[in-house]
């Protein structure tokens, strides 16, 4: 008996509407307002303007160790601006556009790498995770949430980022088959950038593309140029209206790259040329769309000069805030105090207040105490 | 009160909350059509549907993740581990995210999971399937561990934990699920967590055991009553939060503690215990504190070495008998 092909043949996609030169598929043109279109990229040169200052920000030791997401602008922003807000948004730990789009004001974020806990707490009305550092482990957490949609008959979609590295944790590939099996709506967007850290994709995985991961778990999987705002919007929606509609998860790879460094702790030129970053900034998400709204007449006067003075402002605004209180330290470790808390709490702020009404240190004994006569606990029954 | 196994104890507790509570449900491996490895979740998928009662493919860090993601939109997974020990592939989930979501938010989401299964040593697991798990989980803040060693408890507790806000792991054991006791049957009794439980009342010692360890300390005191030695057996039941209050005291009431655990002692349960009693009790004590522990090594399967790893009667009421300075009889 010969071997047969199996039916169905599996196929991975590719789509790229906008290229690098600027030339535009006009046939797959989506169908975006001038509004919506002026809305997304201002939220792109948001995105760059608040990354390149905060670069400059932790350079000057105002802020910490955080993670630049120049060149990405185009993967986030095109994928995040086909959610509603109702639509729940799980980041890992490089989506500042994205997560300006879905509200978050600039202070909250530069708070959250100043370790102000605040900074990292969404409104109680927003629909998204907080920042999520151990590579992949949000994963799950996206199928819980459409799981949790599912289960209760709401018509919510997930949108789930992560990088390209993030696709060899097995947390990835758990989370893919729950999807798959659980047919949940749950959109994974996959930034690939080409690195993780100072490992280059073809170290990372021997598969061709990473869109492809998603055949071997029954879901759609697509790979889009990540540079083309207008690929990875139309490549999302088609996503996101599936899911919507009971059609089940999708992975989008978005085929992009980082063109900062991995952190700001991080040295790219020990592992990166400068030509192949310079082979990538002629791609720059961002030149092709000024390109292509300039031929619509949608380029606005002073735009640049708005969105600086809206990050200087919300800089301004967070260095006047106090330092964070000591003692919050202790605030949400457990959606109550156990009293074994809430001694260390007490002891703390003691010696915060200072030697004076501090008081509670025993007196040390004047001669070797007899059983049961010194009080050497604190614990009262 | 009716007289049911500690089995069909958690399974009334289940069956109570999910009637009780829509948001409440049941997520395993095998937890389903196959009623879970330890027929736990016995009916419950008749009763409930696939909805609440998913069984799921072999992926305990998915599905632990999975229920974490669920519960900070407001439901209330149970996860059942087949055993605890297969918690460790779910570490990082449980560590880094259930522990951590609530303070990582800012007490925006919280994670009202319970995480249940068999854990310590039963009847010839080996050296994979016999750890006593608490230990990996009561080091962490945010957690919030179980252990409890009877029907009642399995009961009043597990429906506690299923009730608290916070991630729960509950770790039952192998060799109590076929247990007999008294539970009532008041869908409203719960237990809440964090209450210590004096076992048996006595002057002379208090000996600090839960599980297997507790039964087993049991008869050490009722074989050491003959000798004269009236021990007071406290039973933790919630390791964290600790009732520490209950420990301590007992502990000034007689003036000597032994710890017995069944795992190995190394930095153990009874480390801790043992230390909170000096600090606060110090001066009670008319003797150090003893620990029976099990040997600090991984766990034979040959039947003999599988005992002698475990703390014995033996070794229990050699260790109170010492800090009574008693000799043997
Ligand atoms: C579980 C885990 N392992 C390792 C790390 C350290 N680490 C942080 S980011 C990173 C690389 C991630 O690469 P990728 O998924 O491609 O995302 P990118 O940084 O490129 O956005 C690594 C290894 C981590 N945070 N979590
Ligand atoms: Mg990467």
């Amino acid at each position: 008996m010969p071997r047969t092909p199996l039916e169905p043949r599996f196929t991975v996609e590719y789509l790229s509407i906008l290229d690098s030169d600027g030339n535009l598929d006009s046939a797959l043109e989506p169908d975006l307002s001038a509004s919506e279109l002026k809305r997304l990229y201002r939220a792109m040169l948001l995105g760059r303007r608040l990354d390149e200052r905060m670069v400059r920000l932790q350079r000057q030791g105002r802020i910490g160790t955080f993670a630049p997401i120049k060149g990405q602008e185009a993967s986030q922003l095109g994928s995040v601006c086909t959610l509603r807000p109702t639509d729940w948004m799980v980041p890992s730990f490089r989506e500042t556009a994205a997560m300006l789009w879905r509200g978050w004001p600039i202070e909250k974020l530069l708070m959250t790498f100043a370790g102000q806990l605040e900074g990292t707490q969404p409104a109680p009305d927003q629909h998204d995770l907080p920042i999520t550092i151990p590579v992949a482990t949000q994963l799950p957490h996206a199928v819980g949430l459409a799981y949790a949609a599912q289960y209760r008959g709401d018509d919510v979609v997930v949108m789930a980022y992560f990088g390209d590295g993030a696709t060899s944790e097995g947390d990835f590939h758990e989370a893919l088959n729950f999807a798959g099996v659980w047919h949940v709506p749950v959109v994974f967007v996959c930034q690939n950038n080409q690195w993780a850290i100072s490992v280059p994709l073809k170290k990372q995985t021997h598969s061709r593309t990473i869109a492809q991961k998603a055949l071997a778990y029954g879901l759609p999987g697509l790979q889009v140029d990540g540079n083309d705002v207008l690929a990875v919007y139309a490549a999302s929606k088609e996503a996101v209206d599936r899911a919507r509609e009971g059609g089940g998860p999708t992975l989008i790879e978005c085929v992009t790259y980082r063109l900062g460094v991995h952190t700001t702790a991080d040295d790219p030129t020990k592992y990166r040329s400068e030509e192949e970053v310079r082979e990538w900034e002629r791609k720059d998400p961002l030149t092709r769309f000024v390109e292509y709204l300039r031929k619509k007449n949608l380029l606005e006067e002073g735009l640049e000069q708005q969105v600086d003075a809206e990050i200087a402002a919300a800089v301004k605004r967070f260095e006047a805030m106090a330092p964070p209180d000591v003692l919050t330290m202790f605030d949400h470790a457990y959606a109550e105090k156990p009293p074994e808390l809430l001694a260390q709490r007490d002891e703390l702020a003691g010696r915060l207040r200072g030697p004076d009404d501090a008081g509670s240190a025993p007196e040390p004994p004047s001669s070797p105490p007899m059983r049961g006569q010194r009080k050497t606990s604190r614990w009262q029954n | 009160m009716a007289v049911m196994t500690y089995r069909e104890a958690l399974n009334l507790a289940l069956r109570e909350e999910m009637k009780r509570d829509p948001r409440v449900f049941v997520i395993g491996e095998e937890v389903g059509l196959y009623e879970g490895a330890y027929k736990v979740t016995q009916g419950l998928l008749k009763e409930f549907g696939p909805k609440r009662v998913v069984d799921t493919p072999i992926a305990e860090s998915g599905f632990t993740g999975v229920g974490i993601g669920a519960s900070m939109v407001g439901l209330r997974p149970v996860i059942e581990m087949m055993t605890f020990n297969f918690a460790l592939l779910a570490l990082d989930q449980i560590v880094n995210s259930a522990a951590k979501m609530y303070y990582m938010s800012g007490g925006q989401y919280n994670v009202p999971i319970v995480i249940r299964g068999p854990g310590g040593p039963a009847h010839q697991l080996a050296a994979q399937h016999s750890q006593s798990m608490e230990v990996y989980f009561y080091h962490v803040p945010g957690l919030k561990v179980v252990r409890p060693s009877t029907p009642m408890d399995a009961k009043g507790l597990l429906k506690a934990a299923i009730r608290d806000d916070n991630p729960v792991v509950f770790i039952e054991s192998e060799t109590l699920y076929a247990v007999k006791g008294e539970v009532p049957e008041d869908p409203e009794f719960v237990i809440p967590l964090g209450e210590a439980i004096v076992r048996r009342e006595g002057r002379d010692v208090t000996v600090v055991a839960y599980m297997g360890m507790m039964y087993r300390a049991m008869e050490a005191a009722e074989e050491l009553e003959k000798e004269g030695i009236s021990v007071e057996i406290v039973d933790p039941r919630t390791l964290r939060p600790m009732d520490a209050g209950t420990i301590i005291g007992s502990v000034r009431k007689t003036h000597r503690a032994v710890v017995v655990e069944a795992g190995a002692g190394f930095a153990g349960m009874g480390s801790e215990i043992a230390a909170f009693i000096m600090e606060h009790a110090f001066d009670d004590l008319d003797a150090p504190v003893e620990r029976v522990t099990g040997a600090n090594a991984p766990m034979p399967y040959a039947r003999g070495l599988e005992r002698a790893k475990t703390p014995s009667k033996e070794r229990i009421m050699e260790a109170i008998r010492r800090v009574c300075y008693a000799e043997r009889s």
